[in-house]
């Protein structure tokens, strides 16, 4: 696979988060944090209702690298959270080669990743570093 | 700057998590099925249940001084020499290497927490690290 930089890709990874996909992540990465699943608890601390735990988010990004470059590439992979993800809400991922060089001895791509929702409300902006196989 | 250490611990990468883990990032590679299986980029997220023996790990951050309600996570990064795989027993060493403050526009003041986590393999060698900034706000932080 060759890549080069201003190569783009986005996908629609979830049409309609909902509350089923925050739980199946608390017992899989062990986050309980209650605020992504106990509404009660959730709005005790000023919040409209349970929202997705970042890294359930960061991690569907993480599943859409690895979906277009390889399960085994990734050499770093960086977000930033920047807004809650809301059940209903969509998740689409989109990333861009900026940068293709050698490493040690490899040839490396860096890209620009971001997270919005069907409106385009940015969630998360990340950047990741993988192997060009 | 400080330099906290916390309790180095052991951290299988296991079959049935690494699978269990990929479903809930709603991945479906075969990749991350099966004896050698290749972790996902985010799996270190997983290793709460081995850091703490705790049955329930949630009311440690409570005990760590860290209310719940006014906990959010900031960043995080993810490092790899290598890619993880089923069958690595690593060995994870965390530390806090910065606490700071600041007014934020979301959440009022904001207390940033940066920890690093550095995973080494049987024999010793780097394999990944990890790093995440985690923000404790005063108020709820709705955008």
């Amino acid at each position: 696979m060759s890549l080069d930089v201003g190569t783009e890709r986005t996908d629609t990874m979830v049409e309609k988060v909902d509350r089923a996909m925050f739980v199946r992540y608390a017992g899989a990465s062990g986050d309980f944090n209650p605020i992504h699943w106990n509404s009660d608890f959730a709005k005790s601390a000023g919040y409209p209702g349970v929202f997705a735990q970042g890294m359930f988010t960061a991690g569907v990004l993480g599943t859409f690298l690895t979906n277009w470059l390889g399960e085994s590439n990734v050499r770093r992979f960086r977000t930033r959270f920047i807004g809650q993800v809301w059940p209903g809400e969509a998740i689409v991922c989109s990333g861009k080669v900026t940068k293709v060089y050698e490493e040690n001895g490899e040839t490396r791509a860096d890209l620009d990743l971001e997270v919005t929702n069907a409106d385009g409300e940015r969630k998360i902006d990340g950047s990741a570093t993988v192997v060009v196989s | 700057m400080t330099n906290e250490q916390r309790p180095s611990f052991e951290w299988a990468v296991e079959r049935g998590k690494v699978a269990e883990f990929a479903r809930a990032v709603l991945n479906a590679s075969s990749a991350h099925d099966g004896p050698d299986a290749v972790a996902p980029p985010t799996f270190p997220q997983s290793m709460a249940l081995w850091r703490s023996r705790t049955p329930r790990p949630e009311q440690d951050v409570g005990r760590e001084g860290l209310d719940m309600r006014r906990v959010l996570h900031g960043e995080q990064e993810f490092e790899y020499v290598r890619p993880l795989r089923v069958g690595d027993v690593l060995t994870a060493e965390s530390h806090v290497k910065d606490r700071y403050s600041k007014e934020g526009k979301r959440g009022g003041t904001m207390t940033f927490i940066v920890s690093e986590t550095i995973f080494r393999d049987q024999s010793g060698e780097i394999v990944a690290y990890s790093r995440g900034t985690t923000i404790q706000t005063s108020k709820a932080a709705t955008s």
